[in-house]
């Protein structure tokens, strides 16, 4: 019993370390200057310069047209995350209300084109929906980079999941007490859901932050790059002929994967348990 | 409060399956009217109707002098106790009164009144800012019940809304939604597949059986008087006995014994379905001769009393007999003549007595 304890913590150590070493060494090497990164390679101790480092990522001006500083991308991220978080928890959560709830002609063909969205992700569908936003001249707005990722149905099967679990006397009651659609949705319903929202949402923020491949595409002005598409591009031009400023690249990487891991972090009760169990 | 009037109301589901047949019902002003009946039979679907929450197929439903057949179920002025409650789990006690009263555009003022009121009736005072989750089985029922009160409707649905208590709890609710419905004098519709609810609680049952109404009538009648073979095992505990037999000259066969009939209800020459209720059998006094012997199977010690189950010929037998002396195997059993039941054997129905003789 014992010696299996400690195997199982040895192994679990073993995960933590393949896991967390290299956001490590990532970040100790971004609080070291450039030469000694150039110097020595990669760091695993703490190299002092952290305020340096951090401060001039977020506030010089990058890029081509030395216009676009880290915050403005960090800026640009949060943008991306949190419109395409909102965008999809609205629009599923309303999509899976009338396949839940009403009866209406074609009810299941909808539904099964909502479902093999799924097997559409946008990956596969890229260029069409590349040649429409640029027919409606969406190239470079924030509403051509969050709109057309929207259409997807995971969410909406979330939340069809959880909207069939509500016991239907719920609905019944709620007719009786004179709660139309609209008010039952608001009233009953969306406070019902408030725990997977949160869910829906962290898991949304997390993936719209990390888009790579869309907004490379939509955006080509420097002002509109999110922070994962922007950090190549910036380093390009910071290196020029100088020592590469390797410091500065992990320090973006760091501050890319910060605000996922945070989110996770601090909602992650509410997470489990919107996944997990309902209040009902 | 209003009379509720179900006129040949049917109700037919996808297909031909049908859930209600043709079901007729006057309910008085104040009445409290029980449908009981065993699983599947349509009680649900029924109630359901009357509440608007199922279309109706065929017949007309009316509350008070509206035929609200196509009325939603917030304008039939009406509300529904459901056997799981339905509280709103996000909402606190006074949150789930209020509910209905709110959207209906109810002052203020006027709904505080009346959930205080509510809450006072129900003694649900002291936890009208807990939610739903935070209450016991029997609290829920309670603030189910003052949802209801509160809107002041014309009349009360129930469904089966005692069954997820414990048997304790289920006996003192019985009797406190009776006193309630009483003192408020709001015409009440329940359902519930416990004939002993049904009993305890009705000014009149209805009897469902297959969509149909097999009987209407008050408590007693339904008990002593079953309309038919099917009732009159639903009705009653221990169920009554039926026992195949048939007429004999006017005489009653059942296997080897033949019960004369001496007080005119002679039996007619067919095969017949003969039904007596354990407690209308007695042992043989002196001098007196038996009707029948019993092969004593088990016996049930109740307490009060004890029930002995056994056999005649083939056919199995419950008698209702005192505690007390030590039983031998078998048993020389009387019947009591005024209250035999014989119903058809073929539909059912009952065939004598034709008019109620066992008062
Ligand atoms: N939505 C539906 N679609 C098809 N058939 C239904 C539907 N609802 C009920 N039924 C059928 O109608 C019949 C009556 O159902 P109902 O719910 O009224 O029974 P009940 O008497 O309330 O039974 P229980 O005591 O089990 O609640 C059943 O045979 C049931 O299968
Ligand atoms: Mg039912």
């Amino acid at each position: 019993m014992h010696k299996t304890k400690f195997l199982d913590h040895v192994i679990l150590l073993c995960g933590v370390f393949l896991m967390m070493a290299p956001v490590v060494v990532a970040f100790m090497t971004s609080t070291h200057d450039a030469v000694a990164v150039h110097l020595h390679g990669l760091q695993v101790t703490w190299g002092g310069h952290f305020t340096d480092t951090y401060k001039e990522v977020l506030t010089k001006k990058g890029g081509f047209t030395g216009e676009v500083t880290g915050a403005r991308m960090v800026m640009n991220s949060f943008i991306l995350g949190v419109g395409f978080a909102v965008g999809k928890v609205i629009l599923s959560m309303m999509a899976a209300y009338a396949i839940v709830y009403f009866r209406f002609r074609l009810g299941v063909v909808f539904f099964w084109m909502i479902f093999t969205t799924l097997l559409l992700p946008l990956e596969v569908r890229i260029l069409p929906s590349y040649e429409v936003m640029t027919k409606l001249g969406l190239v470079n707005t924030y509403t051509g980079l969050i709109v057309p990722l929207l259409a997807s149905a995971t969410g909406t099967f979330y939340f069809r999941q959880f909207f069939k679990s509500v016991p239907d006397e719920l609905l019944e009651a709620a007719r009786i007490d004179g709660a139309g659609p609209f008010k039952f949705f608001f009233d009953i319903l969306v406070p019902l859901s408030k725990t997977m929202i949160a869910a829906i949402f962290i898991i949304m923020f997390v993936y719209g932050w990390n888009q790579y491949l869309w907004p490379m595409l939509m955006t080509n002005e420097e002002g509109f790059y999110t922070l994962v598409r922007g950090i190549k591009q910036i380093l390009l031009v910071w290196v020029g002929s100088q020592i590469p400023e390797y410091n500065q690249a992990f320090a973006l990487a760091i501050l890319a994967m910060l605000p996922p891991v945070l989110i996770v972090v601090i909602f992650q009760s509410w997470f489990i348990k919107g996944l997990t169990e309902s209040d009902k | 409060m209003a009379q509720v009037t179900i006129e040949n109301v049917s109700k037919t589901y996808s297909g031909d399956m049908r859930a209600v047949n043709s079901v007729s019902i006057d309910i008085a002003d104040g009445e409290f009217i029980v449908l009981v009946g065993p699983s599947g039979c349509g009680k649900s679907t029924l109630l359901r109707m009357v509440a608007g929450l199922e279309t109706i197929t065929e017949g007309s439903i009316r509350i008070g002098d509206r035929v609200v057949n196509d009325v939603e179920p917030a304008e039939r002025d009406i509300a529904m106790v459901f056997q799981n409650y339905a509280l709103y789990p996000h909402m606190s006690v006074r949150q789930n009164l209020a509910y209905g009263l709110k959207n209906r555009g109810t002052p203020k003022p006027e709904i505080e009144k009346r959930v205080a009121d509510a809450a006072a009736i129900l003694e649900i005072g002291s936890y009208l800012d807990r939610k739903p989750r935070q209450l016991s089985g029997g609290q829920r029922q309670r603030v189910a019940m003052g949802r209801a009160i509160v809107r002041e409707p014309a009349a009360f649905l129930f469904d089966e809304p005692l069954s997820n208590l414990d048997a304790k709890l289920r006996v003192q609710m019985r009797g406190e939604i009776k006193q309630l419905q009483k003192r408020l004098g709001t015409t009440a519709l329940y359902v519930t597949h416990d004939q002993l609810e049904a009993m305890t609680m009705a000014d009149r049952i209805v009897v469902l059986n297959s969509g149909r109404i097999e009987q209407i009538g008050t408590p007693l009648e339904v008990y002593r008087r079953p309309e038919s073979a099917f009732v009159a095992s639903f009705i009653g505990s221990p169920a009554m006995n039926l026992i195949p037999a048939h007429g004999e000259s006017g005489n009653l066969r059942v296997g080897d014994h033949v019960v004369a009939m001496t007080n005119g209800h002679a039996v007619p020459e067919s095969q017949i379905t003969f039904g007596v209720r354990a407690e209308d059998i007695r042992l043989r006094g002196e001098g007196e001769d038996a009707d029948m012997e019993l092969t004593i199977d088990y016996v049930e010690e109740l307490g009060a009393g004890r029930l002995v189950h056994g056999r005649i010929g083939g056919a199995k037998l419950a008698v209702s007999l005192p505690s007390g002396e030590p039983l031998s195997d078998r048993l020389d059993l009387v019947l009591d003549r005024d209250r035999l039941h014989i119903f058809d054997h073929a539909t059912g129905r009952r065939v004598r007595p034709e008019t109620e003789t066992a008062g």
